[in-house]
């Protein structure tokens, strides 16, 4: 794991600029790291707590934070600069961030996962470019504590960091037209669940039962950014027992 | 009190004003692609700006009012008729019940907008009614209306019914009743023509190569057929960036304009991702969203800079303008 670096370097390294007229971005850097990652989770945080009026969203990212506002209401009803007084808010942000940008300490998710089979039709393909064997490539996989570092392209859809640089492999050259929810995959570095039926190049590795984006829930995505999970391996029978019985 | 859907139209989709606050959960925003017309429609008939309405592409539906209801078409001029007769855009209309709503020939703009008084009673879904297609959620069943479906309403505001029954009071025989005022608005851009709309530079300008950055703000460029609500894929002159540093996913927006690695542009629509990997050239200003969503496919579009500091202006002036008239309607609705 890396060192954090001292919060003053985010400071005086950290850029805003506008997203158009009605959002700003705050970029802290241009590297992924935990310490980046904690102090983008630490100042959504200080939003979360104390909105300014007009405050739509915010987006966390890799190295950004993105804010969304309404520049009718920031502007006093144009009175102000909007984004002057937006700026000038996350400019006071940045100063109170703490020294050690510490976020609440989470519980690890398991995502449990039957790995290979129909559920994992890539695994072979992971196997072999890897040069290692299926049951390898599984307990490599499911070793690490992965850190969710945002949420995007589709809903509930974790872009997750951790996986072992031996497990690197290239996306497929054709996309599938349809892979379905649930499907863990493996693309170049980076390893994900898809949250949704969606078409997709990912080198297919197993499922999971669990389900990552429930609209009907207060919170409809499993995951947010700055959790930690794990994946855990489970026989089809489990698969198939959790699939009915807790789902 | 409901509509019934006798013929879909190309893409009839329930929007209200979006669905916020859950980009970071990565689910889209959606709501109108002109948001203009639709917080127009809407308080014409008594409704708050936001309510869910219709939002009708490029070949209407047609529609049977199952009630009396006091309605509103505005954005695009798709030649709608009620009962076969010419209604106009822009104004509050008391139809009746039976009677039946169709569309023909787009004269101008691909996007009307259709609302009741009161709104659809459709549920709503992370807090709100817009239909987003590809997780199905919102509007009806998550997706785009349907032969047969029947669309219940929730009945008029009383603002809404106050001015119903004034217009059937001073033309008590008549199928339907237009109200005599309108708002000024300003056009929808006739199909055909080259739409100029105004952007900002975006957040990686500077990586595109001079010339990339020239033709940008000076060739024309054409709405491909393969543009929907998600966005509008532009073909033109290639845009190319210095660079093959990556950039990492980060949050994009309504109005973002990016460059995949292809050369050909992508404006994002209303439907947009809420995070993309691909660098942004440009932004176009929120105040021209009116004028981009009602740009057809095969049309042209130009991109006009400006700055951030009269982007803002425009923005603020004409949310001015809205709370206007906002505020003289309500006096039309409550004299």
């Amino acid at each position: 794991m890396e060192q954090p670096s001292p919060p003053n370097d985010l400071r005086t390294t950290a850029q805003l600029y506008p997203l158009g007229d009605a959002a700003v971005v705050l970029q802290l850097g241009h590297t992924i790291s935990e310490a980046t990652h904690r102090a983008i989770q630490a100042l959504g945080h200080s939003l979360d707590q104390a909105p300014f009026p007009g405050l739509r969203e915010f987006v966390p990212a890799f190295t950004t934070l993105t804010v969304y506002y309404d520049p009718w209401i920031v502007s006093r009803n144009g009175k102000r600069n909007p984004y002057n007084a937006v700026a000038d808010r996350l400019h006071s942000l940045l100063r109170e961030l703490p020294a050690t940008a510490e976020t609440q300490p989470q519980p690890v998710v398991e995502i449990p996962v039957c790995y290979g089979g129909r559920f994992g039709p890539d695994l072979a393909v992971v196997a072999e470019h890897t040069g290692l064997a299926p049951a390898e490539v599984i307990r490599l996989h499911t070793e690490p504590e992965y850190l969710v570092y945002m949420i995007g392209f589709a809903p509930g859809f974790p872009y997750l960091g951790g996986m072992p640089e031996q497990l690197a492999t290239p996306r497929k050259a054709q996309p599938r037209p349809l892979v379905p929810a649930g499907s863990v995959g493996i693309a170049g570095g980076q390893t994900g669940v898809y949250s949704l039926p969606t078409p997709g190049g990912w080198q297919l590795i197993g499922r999971t039962p669990r389900r990552l984006f429930t609209p009907a829930a207060a919170s409809p995505s499993l995951l947010r950014a700055g959790q930690r999970l794990r994946f855990v391996a489970i026989s089809e029978e489990q698969y198939e027992h959790l699939l009915e019985h807790e789902l | 009190m409901s509509c019934s859907i006798l013929r879909p139209g190309l893409l009839t989709t329930i929007q209200d004003a979006g669905r916020y606050g859950y980009q970071q959960a990565g689910v889209i925003v959606s709501g109108p692609m002109d948001p203009w017309a639709q917080r127009l429609t809407n308080l014409l008939v008594g409704n708050p700006a936001g309510t869910a309405g219709l939002e009708i592409t490029l070949l209407g539906p047609t529609i049977r009012f199952e009630a009396d209801h006091l309605i509103c078409i505005s954005g695009a001029d798709l030649s709608a008729t009620l009962d076969d007769q010419k209604l106009p855009l822009n104004r509050a209309m008391a139809v009746r019940q039976g009677s039946t709503l169709a569309f023909g020939a787009a004269r101008s703009g691909c996007r009307a907008y259709l609302a009741l008084s009161g709104g659809f009673a459709v549920p709503t879904v992370l807090g709100s009614q817009s239909t987003y297609l590809r997780a199905q959620l919102g509007g009806l069943e998550g997706r785009s209306l349907q032969a047969g479906d029947v669309v219940p309403a929730v009945g008029p505001t009383p603002a809404g019914q106050q001015l119903h029954q004034r217009l059937l009071a001073h033309s008590p025989d008549q199928r339907w009743v237009a109200a005599p005022w309108y708002p000024e608005v300003a056009p929808a851009p006739a199909s055909g023509t080259v739409t100029t709309v105004r952007a900002i530079r975006g957040p990686e300008y500077a990586l595109f190569t001079d010339e990339s950055q020239q033709d940008f703000w000076q060739q024309d460029f054409t709405v491909t057929p393969h543009s929907d609500r998600m966005g509008y894929r532009l073909a033109g002159p290639e845009l190319h960036h210095h660079t093959e540093r990556e950039i990492l996913s980060t949050a994009v927006t309504f109005g973002t304009v990016q460059v995949p690695a292809g050369g050909h542009p992508i404006v994002l629509m209303a439907d947009h991702q809420t995070t993309g990997g691909y660098p942004r050239i440009g932004q176009v200003i929120s105040a021209d969203f009116p004028l981009l969503a009602q740009v057809p496919p095969g049309a042209r579009l130009r991109f006009q800079e400006i700055g951030l500091t009269e982007a803002q202006y425009w923005y603020l002036r004409q949310e001015k303008k809205f709370q206007q008239l906002q505020r003289a309607l309500a006096l039309l609705h409550y004299p």
